[in-house]
């Protein structure tokens, strides 16, 4: 930690705001009460900006810009909350939903699952673009975890804490936009990853049942992220 | 007082949604009241009647026979609610749609029966070749997620529907509840 750190005076939702320079829109935004739903952030690793769900008005900015990559500004301000944000967020959310097979009852996270969550969140409790059922395969071959490609949303967490705090690099995401899926090693099985410590890291970072441990359900199924945040802070601490 | 016309009907789903409403025991008693059961599985009505106030289907659309009763459903019906996962995004039912009719068909009929028989091509209705959410069929007026519903959001949703009322259920119940 740097022992100079400017503070930036901003305004979000109408309220006067000071923050640290090097803080982001998401960060101060929860620090001072107010929810931005988010997916693909998690507390603890790099963010990246992937979901688009977390994005905010600025004004003088006719884009929507994402709050957990946004930088804070002096003089900024920030509307989390508006018609037009509630409308984009749906539809990103209806889109997440029609791209893969999230059959929330028979899945291994039901009632566990944050996609599940934001739904119930954002009031969605319909999908109005038409589903598009692809096909996928399950790679069952590690001995304790699964991954099932058809609850991914490609957050890409499970990449970024297999690299950044795990260090073996294991996961990748392999082609673009709809056609991309998570792989191991060089898309091989999983069970016969060579890299792969499992560490079981991936699995609770994961969002929905994409990754799940074998032999678990529902609640059992449930996902333990608290040794983030702890494993950063010790690092910072040692550096 | 006339009371209201409601029917309840079960298109591509288990009966889940069924057996939840016939949960909320007594309280059927008080829908009685104000409501008569003009069609649904659990009367012996055949045909879908006109001048239906609140119709309440279970199930995707699966079969020409559903997609037949869906759109009379809809010209027969004020308000029309798909009422459970089935019936609001395909679900369990819509799980074929990623093998096609006929991979699932040969499996049901031939790999895994025995002796090997052959899809009936008689008398059950053709499957269509994608099961689909009503919404992607007919409009829909409310969507009611939850595999099943509860027996108290149903309640929820008919009480309010019958007393002129759209029912908000976003807080009450979601996918897979
Ligand atoms: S497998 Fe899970 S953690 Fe990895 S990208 Fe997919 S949803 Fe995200
Ligand atoms: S949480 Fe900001 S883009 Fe996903």
């Amino acid at each position: 930690m740097s022992p100079k750190v400017r503070i930036k005076t901003l305004k979000i939702d109408g309220r006067d705001i000071g923050a640290r320079e090097d803080e982001t829109i998401l960060q101060v935004a929860r620090e001072n009460g107010i929810q931005i739903p988010t997916l693909c952030h998690l507390d603890g690793l790099e963010p990246i900006g992937a979901c688009r769900l977390c994005m905010v008005e600025v004004r003088g900015s006719s884009r929507l810009l994402p709050a957990c990559v946004t930088r804070v500004e002096e003089g900024m301000e920030v509307t989390t909350k508006s018609p037009r944000l509630i409308r984009h967020r749906r539809m990103i959310l209806e889109l997440l939903f029609a791209e893969r097979n999230h059959v929330c009852s028979v899945c291994v996270v039901n009632g566990k699952c944050e996609l599940q969550s934001l739904a119930v969140a954002l009031g969605m409790t319909q999908v109005r673009t038409p589903y598009r059922f692809p096909r996928f395969e399950l790679d069952a071959s590690h001995p304790r975890f699964v991954n099932d490609h058809n609850r991914c949303v490609l957050c890409a967490r499970c990449v970024r804490v297999c690299d950044e705090i795990e260090g073996a690099h294991t996961w990748d995401i392999m082609g673009r936009g709809v056609n991309g899926r998570v792989i191991t090693d060089l898309n091989e099985p999983w069970g016969e990853s060579n890299s792969c410590t499992g560490c079981g890291k991936c699995v609770h970072v994961c969002p929905t049942g994409a990754l799940s441990e074998k032999g678990t359900l529902r609640e059992d199924a449930g996902k333990q992220r608290d040794f983030l945040p702890y494993l950063t802070l010790m690092r910072e601490v040692r550096r | 007082m006339t009371k209201a016309r409601l029917a309840t009907v079960w298109l591509d789903g288990c009966s889940g949604c069924h057996m939840s409403l016939l949960d909320m025991d007594e309280k059927i008693l008080e829908v009685a009241k104000v409501a008569d059961v003009v069609y649904s599985p659990l009367v012996d009505t055949k045909d879908f009647p006109e001048n239906v106030d609140v119709a309440l289907v279970e199930g995707a659309v699966s079969s020409e026979d559903d997609l037949e009763k869906i759109q009379r459903i809809r010209k027969n019906s004020r308000f029309l609610v798909a009422l459970g996962d089935c019936a609001v995004t395909g679900n369990v039912a819509a799980m074929r749609n990623l093998f096609g009719v006929r991979a699932v068909l040969d499996r049901s009929y031939r790999l895994t029966s025995v002796p090997a028989g052959s899809p009936p091509d008689q008398i059950v209705p053709r499957l269509l070749s994608r099961v689909r959410p009503l919404h992607e069929v007919v409009a829909v007026d409310l969507t009611v997620p939850g595999c099943p519903p509860s027996a108290g959001v149903i309640h929820h949703v008919v009480t309010e529907l019958l007393a002129g009322r759209t029912p908000d259920v976003t807080d009450l119940t979601r996918f897979g509840a």
